[in-house]
């Protein structure tokens, strides 16, 4: 390290009290962006959960469709027609719908159901109990492990359950990457033994799932569903429209980005205020070493140099404390939405950079326009 | 005769504008001389500090000039001026106005950081000044923690750090009592004086009287008489 940003530090850190209050104001802030945000993408994440577990390359709805739970049925003649296009090595139907389940205590609890491809069970679980073919058995429905579990009464192999008045069997239990948004436990069967249990409208394919050739193939894909008059998306672009559904339709990205923004402001105003008033009580020291021949430049780097390790080193605290903190929530809380992802860290560090510039900014420009002559006169 | 170390020549300078604009300091012009200790005396308000501050490069004059090795300070860019007063004059202010978050060492050596030099180098020669000073012993302390005497030394050390040509006090007695204020300016006419250095230091303060060479008396903002006080 230079000897002048030894300097600056020493001040710095020396000074414990005005260090402190500098960390705590900008780690609070840090993680209060950090916590904001991987809530947000938790949610968004557990909002695409089907999406991401089922593992299609392509999917294919009705245009007005924004999210896996909102779907609208299509035609059968539509899953012709698609496995009909060039470039589409399969296709398979996927029914999603929810249902009500009467325990054997007698509660009911809702359920999502996936409905999969007899032929194939082309998106099915990874099962830690029992056997996939287990799912062609009469009856049988296999059931997430996950959160959401203990809400059937943790079930076992055998279990017997109804669902619209139907006997029901657990033949499976599963697991899955991530488990969905609305707190529900999530039931796989067959398609056809779906659409049989649960009331229907007249089309009864809720996605269209997509293996294309090549990843070549997918624009012409995609192009050929949109003439027929549905909409072939990516599992990305499905997960982006997913995501720009809750952030814009439902107020959700609203609120986050308010409150995000309410923690920037909160941290700028908390830092930006300790530092300045650190700057202010150093300002004859500031003067001092203007006197003795500092360049402004010198005092600029001195100040830059501060504020950086204070922002880098409570950047480095906020990441720690939160993600603490949503570790331990989860411990707690299984459900609990909040995922750390580098976009989120590369927002809060954007932020804290614009914290460190400003409160820079404020302290530079006190500092380069002291007069030494101040110093003199005492 | 010693060589002209500082030159101020007609300088002048107001404050303020209007009705408050004060005529601080007026058409004074000077020498002063290597190896001299040269005082500027005066009343409360009579400019003294204000002239000191414009020949240490510190306050811009209205008019008027400040000369050192033939060169005008003040038609230097603000760098070039910095770097003069950085390499050319040491400052003993009246506060001292040593960072308390630093060790005495620390203090010391700034001047030499300044001047980018390699840190444990700063140091090494810091511990010198502090020697020089006595207060080698004290180098690991916060300044805090010293008297106001010591204090008053750690200063001087950090003044002569650079080994400026020009070293300026500003009322370097006025935090000090009576017999301490005398022992310091003893102590710099003995051991910070030197043939190559030229001490201008103000001062109301008549028993430091004795260590001057020469008395630049000022009153309102004019020099009125520069006395020659060596013991003839």
């Amino acid at each position: 390290m230079k000897g002048i940003l030894r300097i600056a530090y020493r001040l710095l850190v020396n000074d414990r009290g005005k260090f402190a209050a500098l960390l705590v104001g900008m780690t609070f802030a840090v993680f209060l962006m950090i916590s904001m945000t991987s809530m947000f993408a938790g949610i968004l994440g557990k909002a695409s959960a089907t999406v991401i577990n089922i593992g299609a390359r392509v999917w294919v709805m009705d245009p007005a469709v924004f999210t896996v739970a909102s779907s609208i049925p299509m035609p059968d003649y539509v899953l012709d027609a698609v496995r009909s296009i060039e470039g589409v090595r399969y296709a398979v139907p996927l029914y999603s719908g929810s249902a009500l389940v009467k325990l054997r205590d007698g509660t009911y609890q809702a359920v999502t159901v996936l409905g999969l491809d007899d032929a194939s069970l082309f998106g099915r679980p990874y099962l830690v109990e029992g056997s996939v073919e287990d799912l062609y058995s009469e009856n049988a429905f296999a059931v997430v492990r996950d959160s959401e579990f203990p809400k059937l009464g943790n079930p076992r192999i055998g279990t017997e359950f109804e669902l619209n008045d139907h006997r029901a069997v657990i033949t499976g239990i599963a697991e899955v990457a991530v488990s969905g948004l609305f707190g529900i436990p999530t039931l796989y069967t067959t398609y056809n033994r779906a659409i049989q249990y649960i009331p229907s409208m007249r089309n009864t394919t809720s996605f269209i799932l997509v293996e294309p050739r090549s990843a070549a193939a997918v624009p012409a894909i995609e192009r050929r569903v949109r003439e027929l008059g549905y909409l072939a998306l990516t599992s990305d672009e499905f997960k982006d429209r997913i995501a720009t559904f809750y952030k814009y339709q439902t107020g959700l990205g609203t609120n986050v980005l308010l409150m995000t923004v309410i923690s920037f402001v909160v941290g700028l105003s908390i830092s930006g205020q300790t530092f300045y008033t650190f700057i202010l009580e150093n300002l004859d020291k500031f003067g001092a070493l203007k006197a003795i021949g500092a360049r402004g430049s010198v005092l600029t780097r001195m100040i830059l140099f501060q504020a950086t390790f204070t922002a880098l080193t409570s950047y480095g605290l906020g990441i720690g404390l939160s993600s603490l903190v949503i570790f331990g929530a989860k411990l707690r809380l299984p459900s609990y939405a909040a995922t750390v992802t580098y976009r989120n860290l590369g927002l809060a560090f954007a932020m804290v950079v614009v914290i460190a510039a400003i409160s820079s900014v404020i302290g530079v420009r006190r500092v380069i326009r002291i007069e030494p002559f101040e110093i003199f006169r005492g | 005769m010693a060589s002209v170390a500082i030159q101020g020549t007609d300088l002048n300078k107001w404050f303020g504008e209007g009705d408050a604009r004060t005529h601080a300091v007026r058409d004074v012009s000077f020498d002063a001389f290597f190896g001299e200790m040269l005082y500027i005396e005066g009343p409360s308000g009579s400019g003294k500090t204000t002239l000191l501050s414009m020949i240490s490069g510190i306050l811009r004059p209205t008019s008027g000039h400040v000369t050192l090795e033939g060169q005008d300070i003040w038609a230097m860019t603000d760098d070039q001026l910095a770097d003069f007063r950085l390499n050319k004059i040491g400052f003993v202010f009246q506060d001292y106005h040593l960072f308390p978050r630093l060790t005495t060492l620390e203090n010391a050596a700034i001047p030499l950081v300044l001047k980018k030099t390699e840190w444990d180098r700063a140091m090494d020669e810091a511990i010198r000044y502090l020697d020089v000073v006595g207060l080698k012993d004290r180098a690991a302390l916060p300044p805090v923690k010293l008297s106001g005497g010591e204090q008053q030394r750690v200063a001087i050390a950090r003044a002569i750090a650079s080994q400026p040509d020009v070293l300026v006090f500003d009322e370097p007695t006025a935090s000090l009592d009576g017999d301490t204020g005398r022992k310091i300016v003893d102590f710099v006419k003995r051991e910070i004086l030197t043939d190559r250095r030229c001490i201008i230091l103000v001062t109301h303060d008549a028993r430091i009287f004795e260590f001057a060479d020469r008395i630049m008396k000022m009153e309102d903002g004019r020099l009125r008489r520069i006395e020659d006080a060596r013991p003839h």
